[in-house]
This record gives C-alpha cells, sequence and structure tokens, in this order.
C-alpha cells in the first residue's frame, strides 16, 4: 500500500514535470534553443492565478459562495493565467530571441538566463519576497481499500491534465497545418521557408503554446506543493529540463516518459534510499542513460552529412 | 528604431537586478558627523585613565550607535522585519524619555543569508556601529560573529537560538534560549503531555538551526524511551514538497510530527496533510511562530498546532499590552516573539551600558568590555520572561523556560 502511494507521489509530480518538459522540448525542437526563462513562466502563471482567484474570493463571490461559483471561478484564474502567459511569451520571443536569429547560440542561450533572471526580480517587486501559499484547485481525496490507500484529487487531475495535454499536442503536430508548419521549421527552417512556411509566425505559436502550458503547470505545480515565491519555478524547470534531456530532446512522447520516469525515480528514491540523496540518484540515472543512449529515450541520432 | 529598443530592453533589465536588491538598507541616513568616530584616534583616549571596570564612578552618556541585521525580504522576512520594527519601538521610548542615553538604530537587510549578513555587517561597521542587535536568524549569525569577536564588538541576538552562537567567544548574548533548550523541553512537554506519542520528525538538515534543535530532542527522547518511528528531512532546494515524507510518516503510524522547522516549509506541510487526508498533532517551535500570517494560507488547518514561545500577546500585564497597542498603532499587526524579544534586547542594552558606565566616545573594545562585565550582573524582566527575572551566564546564554502554546481560533492559548 506503502508502494502504491509512493508510486501515485511520483506519478503526480512525473505528470507536472512532464507538462513542463512538453514547452521545453517544442521550443528546443522547433527554434533550437533552451528557453531557460520557461520555468520562470510558469511561476508568473501561479501568480496570476493566485491573485485571480484571491481577487474573485474578496470582491466577487459572497461569504460562502456556491461550489458551481468556485469552480468557475478557478477555471476563469487558470485560463487568465494561460491568457497573460501566452502574451508574455510571444513578448518575450519577440522582444529578446527575435534579434537574436541568427546569432550564435551562446548569445540566445544567454539572453535565455538573463529574461529568466529579469522574470525572477520582477516578481521580487511586484509581487514581494514572501512566500505566498496558493490554495489548491481541487480539494479532498479518494479513499480506496478502506482508507488504506488516499490519492488526493490534485494528483488524480494532474495526471489527467497531462495526458490531454501530450494527446492533443500529438495530434496537433501531426494533423493540423500549423503543426504540420512546426515540424517542417524543425528539420529545417531555410527549407521550411522556401517552402512559403512563415517561421518567425510558426516559431511565435510555438512559443504561445508553450507559455499556455506553463500557465497550466504553473497551477498544477502550486496545487501540488502550495508554496509560490519568485523562485517557485526555477529548480522544476531545471528538473523539467532534464526531462525532456533524459526523454530525447525535441521529441513530444520523450518529454512525457522522461517527466514520467523522473518524478516516479524521485520519490521511490526519497522513499526507499533518502531524502538526501533523491536528486543524486536522479542525476545519477540521467548518466547512465545518456552514456548508453546520448539523444536520450526516445531521441532520434541524426547523422550529420558532412 | 532597433537600436532603441536595444538600449530600452537593457535598461529594463538592469532595473530588474536592481529591483532584486531592493529594500537593502531601509536607513541609510547616518551622517558621519553624528556618529562617534569608531576608529578611536589616538588624540582622544581618556579612558585610558579611567579603565570600564570602574564602572559605578562613570555616569553613561552620549549617542550609542546600534546595528541591526535581519531577513527583511525573503523567506524568513517576517522575523527581520518583527525585529526592526520592535527595536525601533524601543528605542524611540528610550530617547522620548530624554535620559543621557540615546541610542541611533540602523538596519540593514541579509535576506537570512550568510554571506549578505556579513556584507550587512561591514556596512554597518563602516556607518559607526557600536554595539550589534543581530543577527535575527541563526545561519546568518554564525558568519557574523566571528567578526564582531575579533573587531570586539558587543553582540546581542534577540532571535538567533543556536547553541553555536554563543559558543566559543565572550561577546555575544541572547534574548532567546538556545536551540538545545528548546530540543530538550519539546521532547519532555510531548512526553509529559503525549506519553503514547508515535512521534514522526522532519526537519531540515542543511540548517544548523534545525539539525540543533533534532540533535538535542532526539538525545532527550531516547533517554525518556519515547517512540519515534519516522525521521524525514529535506534542503532548501526540496523544501516545497514533502507528500513522500508525511506518506511515510502515515505508514509508520505517526500521530505526532515535530517540526523544528521555519513556518514557510510548515506551511507546506499542513496544506498537504491536509489534502493527503492525515491528520496527527503537529508540534513546533519558535520556528512555527509566523504560521497564521503567511498570505493565502488556510488558517483553520493551523488550528490545534502546538508550538514553543516565550510571549504572548494576549499577556494581560501592562507593559505586554502597552506594547502590543504602540505596535499595532504602528504596523498594523499583533507582534509576534521575535519583535518581543527585540523590544527586550534593545532594554537589556540601555540597563546594561546604564550599569557599566560608559560613554558613547569610548572605543569599541571599551564599550564592548564594559557591557560583557555589566552582563554578568544584570536581572531584568522583560516581555519575554513571564514576570520571572532574566540572567546571563558568562557562556551568553539566558535562563528563561519556553512555554508550549496551542492556536485555538486563530490566537495562541496556554493549554
Amino acid at each position: 500500500m506503502e508502494f502504491l502511494s509512493y508510486l501515485i507521489n511520483g506519478v503526480s509530480l512525473g505528470s507536472i514535470y512532464a507538462i513542463i518538459a512538453l514547452g521545453y522540448t517544442m521550443v528546443y525542437g522547433i527554434a533550437k534553443m533552451l528557453n531557460f526563462a520557461h520555468g520562470d513562466v510558469i511561476m508568473v502563471g501561479g501568480y496570476v492565478s493566485f491573485y485571480a482567484t484571491s481577487f474573485a474570493a474578496a470582491n466577487l463571490l459572497g461569504d460562502e459562495p456556491s461550489a458551481g461559483a468556485t469552480l468557475a471561478a478557478t477555471l476563469l484564474s487558470v485560463l487568465l493565467a494561460m491568457v497573460v502567459c501566452t502574451a508574455l511569451g510571444i513578448i518575450i520571443e519577440g522582444l529578446a530571441y527575435r534579434p537574436l536569429r541568427q546569432a550564435g547560440n551562446l548569445a540566445v542561450l544567454i539572453t535565455a538566463i538573463g529574461v529568466s533572471y529579469f522574470l525572477q526580480n520582477a516578481a521580487q517587486l511586484l509581487f514581494g519576497a514572501a512566500p505566498k501559499n496558493f490554495t489548491p484547485v481541487v480539494s479532498g481525496q479518494l479513499t480506496l481499500f478502506s482508507g488504506q490507500l488516499r490519492i488526493s484529487y490534485v494528483a488524480l487531475l494532474t495526471v489527467v491534465v497531462c495526458i490531454v495535454i501530450m494527446v492533443g499536442l500529438t495530434l496537433f503536430t501531426g494533423k493540423n497545418k500549423m503543426g504540420k508548419a512546426m515540424r517542417a521549421c524543425s528539420e529545417d527552417q531555410g527549407a521550411a521557408q522556401l517552402m512559403g512556411i512563415n517561421v518567425n509566425a510558426t516559431i511565435s505559436m510555438t512559443f504561445a503554446i508553450g507559455s499556455a502550458l506553463a500557465a497550466v503547470a504553473g497551477v498544477l505545480l502550486c496545487s501540488y506543493s502550495p508554496v509560490l515565491q519568485p523562485t517557485t519555478g526555477s529548480m522544476p524547470g531545471i528538473k523539467a529540463f532534464t526531462a525532456a534531456v533524459f526523454g530525447g530532446i525535441g521529441s513530444i512522447p520523450g518529454a512525457f516518459l522522461g517527466g514520467l520516469l523522473l518524478g516516479i525515480i524521485e520519490a521511490m528514491a526519497q522513499a526507499y534510499i533518502s531524502t538526501q540523496l533523491s536528486n543524486t540518484v536522479l542525476f545519477a540515472v540521467l548518466i547512465v542513460v545518456l552514456l548508453v543512449k546520448p539523444s536520450g529515450l526516445l531521441g532520434k541520432y541524426a547523422p550529420e552529412k558532412v | 528604431m532597433k537600436k532603441f529598443l536595444c538600449i530600452l530592453m537593457a535598461l529594463a533589465l538592469t532595473v530588474g537586478c536592481f529591483a532584486g536588491c531592493g529594500g537593502g538598507t531601509t536607513e541609510t541616513e547616518a551622517p558621519a558627523t553624528d556618529t562617534p568616530a569608531t576608529e578611536a584616534p589616538a588624540t582622544e583616549a581618556p579612558s585610558t585613565e579611567a579603565p570600564a571596570t570602574e564602572a559605578p564612578a562613570g555616569e553613561s552618556s552620549g549617542t550609542f550607535t546600534i546595528g541591526m541585521i535581519g531577513p527583511l525580504t525573503g523567506g524568513a522576512a517576517i522575523y527581520g522585519t518583527a525585529v526592526a520594527n520592535a527595536a525601533q519601538i524601543a528605542v524611540d521610548e528610550i530617547n522620548a524619555l530624554g535620559g543621557p542615553v540615546q541610542f541611533e538604530l540602523l538596519t540593514q537587510d541579509d535576506t537570512n543569508d550568510p554571506e549578505t549578513a556579513v556584507n550587512a555587517y561591514n556596512n554597518l561597521m563602516d556607518q559607526g556601529m557600536q554595539i550589534l542587535l543581530g543577527t535575527v536568524t541563526t545561519q546568518p549569525a554564525l558568519a557574523v560573529v566571528p567578526y564582531a569577536y575579533d573587531e570586539r564588538v558587543f553582540t546581542l541576538t534577540p532571535s538567533g537560538s543556536g547553541d553555536d552562537v554563543i559558543e566559543g567567544n565572550d561577546n555575544v548574548f541572547q534574548v532567546c534560549f538556545t536551540d538545545s533548550n528548546q530540543g530538550t523541553r519539546s521532547a519532555q512537554y510531548i512526553n509529559e503531555n503525549f506519553p503514547d506519542a508515535q512521534i514522526a520528525i522532519i526537519y531540515k538538515n542543511d540548517d544548523q538551526y534545525s539539525q540543533g534543535i533534532r540533535d538535542n530532542f532526539v538525545a532527550e527522547a531516547e533517554s525518556r524511551s519515547m517512540s519515534i518511528v519516522y525521521e524525514g528531512t529535506f534542503q532548501e532546494a526540496t523544501q516545497t514538497d514533502f507528500n513522500n515524507q508525511l506518506t511515510a510518516a502515515q505508514s509508520a503510524g505517526a500521530d505526532m510530527i515535530f517540526l523544528p522547522i521555519y513556518y514557510t516549509p510548515a506551511s507546506v506541510i499542513l496544506t498537504q496533510a491536509n489534502a493527503m487526508g492525515y491528520t496527527p498533532t503537529f508540534f513546533g517551535v519558535d520556528g512555527m511562530d509566523g504560521i497564521l500570517t503567511v498570505e493565502g494560507f488556510d488558517t483553520s488547518l493551523a488550528e490545534g498546532v502546538y508550538l514553543l514561545t516565550p510571549f504572548s500577546a494576549d499577556a494581560e500585564d501592562e507593559a505586554t499590552q502597552a506594547f502590543v497597542t504602540e505596535y499595532q498603532d504602528r504596523f498594523g499587526e499583533v507582534p509576534n516573539q521575535f519583535a518581543a524579544d527585540a523590544y527586550d534586547g534593545i532594554y537589556i542594552i540601555y540597563e546594561a551600558i546604564q550599569a557599566a558606565g560608559i560613554t558613547a566616545d569610548m572605543s569599541n573594545e571599551e564599550i564592548c568590555d564594559a557591557l560583557i562585565a555589566a552582563m554578568g550582573n544584570l536581572s531584568i524582566v522583560g516581555l519575554t520572561s513571564a514576570g520571572s527575572e532574566m540572567t546571563w551566564d558568562e557562556n551568553g546564554a539566558v535562563s528563561k523556560d519556553p512555554a508550549a502554546v496551542v492556536i485555538e481560533n486563530g490566537t495562541y492559548v496556554t493549554p
């Protein structure tokens, strides 16, 4: 029974990593850049949702709001967070990354780190440094086996949302015209442009989708571990980046698999090895996997023809 | 146009960077002219003829510069701001008396980070600090204390409760009780009031404060053969998720969780335990103080949580009530024990200065030695001593007992 509890903890944490990793992997796959500011977009999503919910609770809902009204307010706050993050993603891409499209990889990487710090410090200025306690979007738990196993609804919701997003993205890139344009850009930007695809618009679209996912991830992350501060996104961001590499960066199913495995390994290491060594175990596994399969679990090995 | 945009972005980034450092110095006005020269020029050294030990002869006078270092921003900000606010109240009260001894208070932010704390200390020294009220938290204190010892700055920490803070130096004193005291007392209290408790401990093992209390708790618990069924740890990088520790504690059958940690991770533990449907009794120490003020935290989850504190804002004595009213008027919130410790701290310094018979133009070393001598004979009734007298041993530890309170209806109640 304990084992099942740990497994569920791991899967739900892993699902959050997976959603964040999807954002990393899409941007990398299409724009060939590591967007280190992705973790901080998550944090912004968390804050927007937090303030929207607090505002609704203080001004719009009565003293004893009905369940339906609370749900509507929560959904609206998530939607608002997605809109704000999408706009933020497009603005970041347009202002910080687009002018560097022809510059070297390192310049873009350093710009991304700069944007990450900018977002963190701006959040500290705007929202203050004191941590805020995020009220989970759903409360309560499912009790199974006469109370021996309890699963919080947050954990269930996280897993469901993650699967929906993963399936949605796979369909989108496979069937939709915009999705096909993304895959074309990912294979060869120059050739895609010659075929009449608007590369800049496609990359903006990628950032928009990635940032909207970040907003969802932010709300789920803060529901799962309810502390919200300007640095909330950085550690999960790094873990999710690891997950993306683990699964094969650029691959959508890879990010999903990598995120899930990462969460499960972390939970199991905490439970059965040591709470202290969990990160060490995690990265040790990563190193071993990369030694055996340098392109990650589901990554494609693409030899460069000279 | 493009160039203009570049410049704009560069500016925005720069401003962003500075934003992070904002709130560092809250009181920078300290004109060099009215702070006594700490470098003690050789020309004016009357003290050579009148050593500080001849205390009763001299009348204390002058404006003393007191430096305060604590976290005014970051995860422990509530402690630093409480100390800064309460110290200011005490300083204003003393200055309003119009006696020969006057104080000037300078505050610096250390964000609960040792390196920043040392910078803050050096900054205060440059501004002419003579006496240090700080640091507020243990970790930065351990970094600052060696400097204060070398440069002979009399140091009184309102709430740096680590045993190591006062160990191996003669110039550092505490207003709060030490970690060993807290750990031992918690174990005693649990043993006396919950004799059958199955205890789990969740502590932060990269933090001296948490580790120190846990070690003493476990030692006392073992000598009383109490039942500790689970011990879980976490670190700075992992203090946002406790689902696995809580699952382990629950399956080990723990019905009491001892949390020698600060209130921010504690609020996460309470929320996650609630989401899991796990309802043990939580027992915190002084770091739990502040749990009711976390923004967005559902305070009903803290009902029934025990914590150790020497100060209760509900106490009915006149001094406490006057202080609480003044604090509420000025800052709009109920003061916590850190505020009370700081208020007591300023008065302890005041009394010690009176007893030592020192003047503000003495060198830091003379002031320090005279105050150390005076502390040994001092006995003070303060807000945090529950009517008894506080005295100090030569190590710098205070004699007073922590008492347990329980949170009921959003306030601290003596069980």
